[in-house]
């Protein structure tokens, strides 16, 4: 029906009550609790007196310790949101057999859809350049990352893309695409609802946060350094954190670049993948796959990189081959590069074109299977703690290697022929990004929390959690590769083949144990919250670990370090530990304390996030003035930013030596324990 | 694990083949920023080949419009190569002031360096309106898609550069040439070179190659 354009329709742009889903009561239900939760939390926060605080150790904090933390609250907050999806999806393929189950089909379209973009950009992405913000400069033995404010700015426009899709649960609705809304469909013409402009909107806003943390943190590993860490002394996790960020700075712009075409062609009649005027649906392909290979590295390199620490530190050994895992990395990365086509061998490029890069991406598997060993000769003849973390890593390794198996044997054209778009590669690449990345990131949550906090994590409710998320996982999933090779494909709403009906009761059991090991998790937290005083770590080293995030107090005092530690070999904290200089340690006479200049708050990142917000929102609704505004906004914050006379405030040495001192107190146990080892 | 060397063996290895050199620390402010900026630029840089490549690939998509050597005025190009080249020069210029802290030479650059960005913009918006006015414009076909995402993409980025332009000499003129202004000057000098790297390419792949033909 073609509507007359009234004023408000005029001033609102497309944005009317028909956007509320009032007839789909799940979405509604939904948005509802978690409008609530928020609501609530706002209210308790308000009520108790704590929006102060919040506003200035939080929400304004350029502290790089802050920020990570932020990035791994929002990661966490998504996954639940992203998991809901997930149990959604198992329930309604479990029952929709030979019937319609319980989701209509344009709903279920959009949960997918929601549930990998979620999973993805707002999930696996925050948690990892969270463990990256929080971590790495500690290792470097430096004070923040070279651009703290634009840190920040990174991090909120990282949330108000996750805002952005969670609003189309109420306002609206979400994509039916699948989370990389491949063209025709995606076209105008096929998908004419605000869905698709809510996705893209949300990743080319999240994408900025994105390049920016990767600006940052290229340029902290390369240019900011404490004296005498040279590349080849860095742990291993700075190693993949540079390779994972050159990754983000190579490849998002290509995502940045794919999706504006996409919105010209939504906006602006524009013909780069439409069917008609000599638009290019392959070439669509092509982009987003050059951004979409090196993606799936940007997430699991840092992983790798967790693992390394994570068995290291629990074997008690160095790692084992530290230049060979180096070239891997950096082998990986540059390779990452060179083999997207994978993604499409059904494209019918030819022999020769798919042969080139089905022989590229199993080259891959060597320099993985390089890291694998590497890590397994590790623990080889160490003397071995299996705590939470070190579970996640060993749990890793069994996993991943049928993942990276599975990811050879799609490699393989003919082989894909047959497995495209079917369950098999749904099981893949979960594997792979479940048993990749996922692990890891609970590893280094499991890990780096007691630095963080302060306080270690209840390890019997870990290893609960631990246990119900690894036999989860492999009862989920192992399930969907027999389904694939009986044939079935992805993204079904239903079936009506007899023989897959028992795989997915099957995932959907599974399902359930991957919920129980999310809640075991939660209550982890919890509990650990309620014994803090009794879990308080006083040492700052926890783990007996081996690099410098070990070498200050838990949490670290929002300069780092006193001093500036002088780096000698590899391992550089051990060798603190070990070595002549724990007499340094024990009775401080050494350099005079001095005034430490650390970077001032700033709200820069909130309100550029706000108006970020406002305009996507706008962009999204087709309400012109109110994009004008967001972009003046925006712009505005960023001159009020510039013209700031002070940028940064001293902490005189008294205070420096005040909290310093304090550390060193705590921590003189620890060094004549680790004496007598 | 491998040793330092000490301040002796120097002379017996001086091209460093046997000893590692220690890191001597955190780099200062200035460097820092500007090894940032230039990671920028060639992320910049990446997205730009993507609107290159999407070109490569649809250039001869015409759908029954016109070919580039059909709508194309060289005359007008060569002009605002030249300006945006000079440009180039002015704003060179500016960063050289900056660093002597001479404020009316750096006004006077950076006007010129603006004045000469306003009129490579005027041309480039004339063109566009022109080929949309006889029909030509972006929906027309594939080609056109490509031709205007490009070269707009180019000139969306110099109309950022203007702004940005505007933005410092306000700040130099209420703040002065505080080191912070300085560095962001240097990163302004930096982006507006890359500008001109990227019209180079524009220039050869659209206009000297598409003319031609
Ligand atoms: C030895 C290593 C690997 C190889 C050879 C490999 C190979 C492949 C191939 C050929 C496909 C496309 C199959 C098809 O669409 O028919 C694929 C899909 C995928 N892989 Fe892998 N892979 C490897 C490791 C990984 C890792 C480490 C990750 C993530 C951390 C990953 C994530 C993905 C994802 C997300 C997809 C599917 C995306 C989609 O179509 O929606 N892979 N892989
Ligand atoms: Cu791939």
């Amino acid at each position: 029906m073609p509507a007359v354009p009234t004023v408000e329709a005029t001033m609102l742009g497309k944005l009317d009550w028909s956007a509320i889903p009032l007839d789909q009561p799940i979405p509604l239900a939904a948005g509802g609790v978690v409008l609530l939760v928020i609501l609530g939390v706002l209210a308790w926060v308000v009520v108790k007196g704590h929006l102060p605080y919040l506003w200035h150790e939080w929400i304004t904090s350029v502290d790089h310790k802050r920020i990570g933390v932020m990035y791994i609250l929002l990661a966490s907050v998504m996954l639940l949101r992203g998991g809901s999806d997930a149990i959604m999806m198992r329930i309604q393929q479990a029952i929709a057999y030979q019937s319609q189950g319980y989701l209509p089909p344009e709903h279920y379209n959009q949960i997918f859809s929601a549930h990998g973009t979620i999973m993805i950009f707002f999930v696996a992405m925050p948690f990892v350049i969270g463990l990256m913000n929080l971590v790495v400069p500690l290792q470097l033995g430096v004070r923040d990352v070279a651009f703290p404010t634009l840190n920040s700015v990174g991090f909120w426009l990282t949330a108000t893309g996750a805002l952005l899709v969670n609003l189309s649960l109420v306002i609206g609705e979400f994509a039916r695409t699948g989370w990389l809304a491949f063209p025709p469909l995606s076209e105008l013409s096929y998908s004419p609802g605000v869905g698709v402009d809510y996705y893209a909107w949300s990743l080319q806003i999240s994408g900025v946060g994105t390049l920016v943390a990767g600006i940052n943190l290229v340029t902290t590993v390369l240019k900011l350094r404490t004296k005498g860490m040279n590349y080849l002394r860095m742990p291993m996790f700075c190693w993949t954190t540079l390779a994972s960020n050159l990754l983000i700075v190579a490849a998002f712009p290509i995502l940045t670049a794919t999706l504006a075409m996409l919105l010209l062609d939504r906006y602006l009649g524009f013909h780069f993948f439409t069917n008609e005027a000599g638009g290019n649906v392959m070439m669509f392909m092509n982009l987003i796959w050059a951004w979409g290979h090196p993606e799936v590295y940007i997430l699991v390199l840092p992983a790798f990189g967790v693992y390394s620490e994570v068995v290291s530190t629990f074997s008690s050994k160095p790692l084992f081959g530290y230049r060979s895992m180096v070239l891997a990395t950096m082998a990986i990365c540059i390779i990452s590069f060179m083999v997207w086509l994978h993604h499409f061998f059904t494209m019918g490029a030819g022999p020769d074109v798919n042969a080139i890069f089905g022989i590229a991406s199993m080259i891959i598997a060597v320099p993985t299977g390089v890291k694998i060993y590497n890590w397994l000769f590790t623990m080889y003849g160490g003397r071995i703690r299996f705590a939470t973390p070190m579970l996640w890593s060993v749990g890793f390794m069994v996993t991943f290697i049928i993942g990276g198996l599975t990811g050879v044997l799609v490699a393989v054209p003919p082989a894909d022929f047959m497995l495209h778009n079917s369950m098999f590669l749904v099981a893949h690449f979960h594997n792979v990004i479940i048993g990749g990345v996922l692990f890891a990131a609970f590893a280094g949550f499991e890990y780096w929390f007691p630095k963080a906090f302060g306080f270690r994590l209840d390890e019997r409710w870990g290893k609960v959690g631990f246990w119900f998320t690894f036999v989860g996982f492999w009862v989920t999933f192992m399930p969907l590769y027999i389904a694939g090779m009986l044939g079935m494909t992805r993204r079904m709403q239903h079936y009506d083949v007899a023989e897959w009906r028992p795989w997915m009761l099957v995932a959907a059991f599974g399902m359930l144990l991957l919920t129980i090991g999310v809640l075991a998790q939660v209550t982890q937290i919890v509990v650990s919250i309620r014994n803090r005083e009794a879990l308080r770590d006083r040492t700052g080293d926890p783990w007996d670990g081996r690099s410098l995030e070990w070498a200050t107090s838990s949490p670290p005092p929002v300069f780092n370090f006193a001093f500036d530690p002088d780096v000698r070999g590899e391992d550089a904290y051990w060798a603190l530990k070990h070595h002549a200089k724990q007499q340094q340690l024990e009775d401080h006479s050494g350099p005079e304390y001095q005034d430490i200049e650390m970077p001032k708050n700033s709200p820069t990142g909130f309100v550029c996030a706000f108006f970020a917000t406002v305009m996507g929102f706008a962009l999204i609704w087709h309400i012109w003035w109110m994009v004008i505004l967001g972009g003046v906004g925006a712009f505005a914050t960023f001159v009020v930013f510039a013209w700031r006379d002070h940028d940064e405030y001293v902490i005189p040495a008294a205070e420096v030596e005040r909290i310093d001192r304090i550390n060193i107190e705590e921590r003189r146990n620890l060094v004549s324990l680790a004496g007598t080892l | 694990m491998t040793m330092t060397a000490t301040l002796g063996h120097a002379h017996a290895d001086p091209h460093h083949i046997g000893r590692a050199t220690e890191h001597p620390g955190p780099a200062p402010k200035r460097i820092v920023t500007a090894y940032g900026f230039w990671v920028f630029l060639l992320s910049d840089i990446v997205m730009f080949s993507c609107f290159f490549a999407a070109y490569a690939v649809l250039v001869d998509q015409t759908a029954g419009g016109p070919k580039g050597s059909e709508i194309f005025e060289q005359r007008n190009v060569a002009i605002e190569t030249v300006c945006l080249l000079l440009s180039s020069f002015t704003c060179g210029m500016a960063g050289i002031a900056a660093d002597v802290r001479n404020r009316l030479w750096f006004y006077l650059a950076m006007a010129v360096t603006c004045v000469l960005g306003l009129i490579f913009l005027a041309i480039e918006f004339k063109e566009f309106a022109d080929l949309v006015a006889r029909g030509y414009g972006p929906s027309r076909s594939a080609f056109l898609t490509a031709f205007f995402s490009l070269v707009g993409c180019h000139g969306l980025h110099v109309s950022a550069g203007v702004l940005w332009l505007l933005t410092m000499m306000a700040q130099v003129f209420a703040k002065g040439f505080r080191a912070d202004v300085l560095r962001r000057m240097m990163c302004f000098a930096l982006f507006w070179h890359a500008l001109d790297i990227i019209w180079v390419g524009v220039f050869s792949v659209v206009y000297l190659l598409g003319g031609g033909a």
